[in-house]
């Protein structure tokens, strides 16, 4: 959007938000409750666990030396899988939007009475477990499987040509499996969006278009930001898509995390790989979230 | 009951906007039923009815936002029917006012014309903030703005276009009484600047009277009556219309004479007439109207009978002072109440309850409708809706 006259909204002043005190706080108790020993005790630990001595044992016990160096040698090692990690849940996150984006709009307007019949087969997914659901996709995708060949009759893979074990389907099963977390956000930013709205931007000499463009699609940025998030923040740590339709050329961080931690039994390793893994993250929500808010964002 | 449109307006200038057997179905809900009209360019026109009645499926059949079920649009000569919204010359100031809440009251303003690719939109919005008064608050968003400023962007949003028709939807409904007198006042003024149709919706009769030059009067989706405000005041043809413009006590009558200017009519035994060309009914039972601030109560045997209508034996029932004037209620000898209502002028001392009074009304005053229809429609209750 390119309005160049207007300076962006004062905030209305109100002196009412410093009047309210009351008990309202008592509200956050449960829940920071909750964080402080599920969320920011294991992190704190974690940190900790990042620095200790290499050199120490899951059966001796470790020492906490302040070995940044840890962190040296994670990212040595592991760099291309960072790089790889961010590509793949980028370009899920991408084609999450692109497949959820209408799927969201045909339910918030199109669909009628089938509107909660369609709610339903999103998350219908959910009803049986990640793990199964993904192993049912090698079947899918496998050599022999209908899917490539029929692609293989259709001369878009080769004859030797295979899905299975490949970047594509592991970015397919990532797609998969965090559509619904891209779809219900957007669904629930587009129902709110009024539909005289979208009639008055036509009163106002809007072709459907670009009705959807000035209106229907800033209206729905929060969807958009959120979805986008709750689909690019779990693909990133991702690591069963990759463990069951990759092989170790498409391993992303999550797989040299969870290798770390459960095969090798090396502590320190897997905490600086999660710490670095967990500050990227955050720094590009940071971004992301301050750039989308301030220029589209309500 | 369409009417033709040749009683109320000259078949104008150009860019009259013309329904032509317009009806509308939801299911098997007719909600606008075979309407015909024609708004005048550069009129103000005002669509009054109730809730329900099918004013705003109307409006947006004329806006593009409805399909017709049958029935033709135009405007000037060109047909309208079935082009899409965004490529009529018309604009409507919404119900709901519809505005887009993630842009400022400058963006609002110049979303059309910049759809249009107006080069000078800056200025333009600018002169017409100025025009609704709003130019201080261009750059807030509209839920920081008050419902009548909410109002005035509406407004602004949709005549900067300078549309051919401009549509509004109920725009004052939401205000407060007096905030709405003054956006009347306001909207009557910029109508006239601009010498842009409007089309008014409401179901408020006061708003339409003081603000429109033809009103239709709009129940069931079917016109019942359409010109004038003192026309349709003075003699309505429905006994709708009659009640939902200000108030009528109507009386039941037989018809004795329609033969000559003055229709005789016998009213329980007392013989009363009203002028042919107010007479809706030639023949057998008829509700004779008479609206309440042109009836005369006098005390009992003390006015002459000459050229006024006379009804005799009334009996006073209650009585309301309301400062500029009194209202009374009358009992006729047949049981019936009439409202009187008397300016307080001071020239003579209120009646009390129990009064005997004669009620006189000239003859012009009154009008003679068709019996078949009920005597309570369009009775509006309370002040509002
Ligand atoms: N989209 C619709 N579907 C079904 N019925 C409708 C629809 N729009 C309006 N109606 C019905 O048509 C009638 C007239 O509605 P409307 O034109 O909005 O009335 P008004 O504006 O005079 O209050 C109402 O009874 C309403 O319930
Ligand atoms: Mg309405």
């Amino acid at each position: 959007m390119t309005q160049t006259t207007t300076s962006p909204p004062k905030a209305s002043d109100d002196g009412e938000a410093s009047k309210r005190r009351g008990w309202g706080w008592l509200l956050l108790v449960p829940g920071m409750l909750w964080l402080a020993i599920f969320f920011l005790f294991p992190t704190v630990q974690l940190f900790f666990t990042s620095l200790y001595d290499p050199s120490g044992s899951y059966e001796q016990g470790y020492a906490l030396t302040w070995h940044v160096a840890n962190y040296v040698d994670a990212i040595k090692d592991t760099w291309n899988l960072f790089g790889r990690s961010f590509m793949y849940a980028g370009i899920s996150t991408f084609v999450c939007l692109l497949l959820g984006y209408p799927l969201a709009y045909a339910i918030a307007f199109k669909a009628g009475r089938w509107k909660n019949v369609m709610l339903v087969l999103v998350i219908a997914p959910f009803f049986t477990s990640f793990l199964l659901r993904t192993l049912s996709w090698r079947a899918i995708l496998a050599d022999q499987g209908p899917v490539t060949s029929f692609l293989q009759t259709i001369a878009i893979l080769p004859d030797d040509g295979r899905l299975l074990a490949t970047p594509v389907a592991v970015i397919a099963g990532l797609i998969y499996n965090f559509l619904p977390f891209m779809t219900l956000p957007l669904y629930a930013s587009l129902d709110k969006v009024d539909y005289r709205l979208i009639e008055a931007a036509g009163d106002l000499y809007s072709s459907p278009f670009t009705g959807f463009r000035k209106v229907t699609f800033p209206l729905s940025l929060p969807g958009v930001v959120s979805g986008t998030l709750l689909t690019f923040i779990p693909a990133c740590g991702d690591y069963i898509n990759a463990e069951l339709l990759g092989t170790p050329k498409q391993y992303m961080v999550g797989n040299r995390i969870q290798a770390a931690f459960l095969t090798e039994h090396n502590y320190p390793l897997a905490a600086s790989l999660s710490i670095i893994l967990m500050l990227i993250v955050v720094l590009m929500v940071i971004v992301y979230v301050r750039k989308s808010g301030t220029e589209k964002l309500v | 009951m369409a009417q033709s449109t040749d009683e109320s307006s000259s078949p104008g200038s150009g860019q009259d906007l013309r329904l032509e057997s317009v009806s509308k179905k939801f299911g098997d809900f007719v909600a606008v039923d075979n309407l015909t009209l024609t708004v005048p360019q550069g009129s103000f026109f005002a669509l009054l009815g109730p809730s329900g009645c099918g004013k705003t499926t109307t409006l947006r059949i004329v806006a593009g936002l409805e399909d017709p079920t049958l029935g033709r649009v135009y405007i000037g000569e060109d047909e309208i029917t079935s082009l899409r919204p965004y490529k009529r010359p018309v604009n409507t100031v919404f119900q709901s006012y519809a505005l887009f809440p993630h842009l400022t009251i400058f963006e609002n303003v110049c979303f059309g014309l910049r759809r249009k690719g107006v080069k000078d939109y800056k200025d333009k919005t600018r002169e017409m903030l100025d025009l609704v008064q709003l130019e201080p608050y261009a750059t807030r968003k509209p839920a920081q703005l008050s419902g009548g400023q909410q109002q005035r962007v509406a407004l602004a949003r949709a005549l900067i276009n300078e549309p051919g028709v401009l549509l509004l939807d109920e725009p004052l409904g939401a205000l407060d009484l007096k905030l709405r007198r003054q956006m009347q006042i306001e909207l009557k003024r910029i109508q006239t600047e601009i010498d842009v149709t409007f089309v008014h919706v409401t179901h408020d009769q006061e708003e339409a009277m003081t603000m429109a030059d033809t009103i239709a009067v709009m129940n069931h989706g079917v016109i019942e009556q359409m010109g004038a405000p003192s026309e349709l005041y003075e003699n309505p043809t429905t006994t709708f219309v009659a009640n939902f413009l200000g108030q009528s006590n109507l009386i039941v009558v037989d018809v004795v004479d329609s033969s000559g200017q003055t229709v005789v009519l016998d009213c329980h035994g007392q013989k009363v007439g009203v002028d042919a060309a107010r007479s809706h009914t030639a023949e057998g039972k008829g509700w004779l109207g008479v609206r309440p601030e042109k009836i005369f109560a006098s005390a009992q045997g003390t006015v002459e009978h000459d050229d006024a209508n006379l009804l005799t034996g009334g009996v006073v029932s209650d009585v309301s002072f309301v400062g500029v004037s009194t209202q009374y209620l009358v009992a006729l000898p047949w049981g019936q109440e009439v409202m009187v209502f008397e300016q307080n002028t001071g020239h003579r001392a209120s009646f009390k309850n129990g009064d005997a009074v004669d009620l006189a009304w000239s003859r012009q005053h009154a009008f003679l409708l068709d019996a078949g229809q009920d005597a309570h429609a369009g009775v509006v209750s309370g002040d509002d809706e």
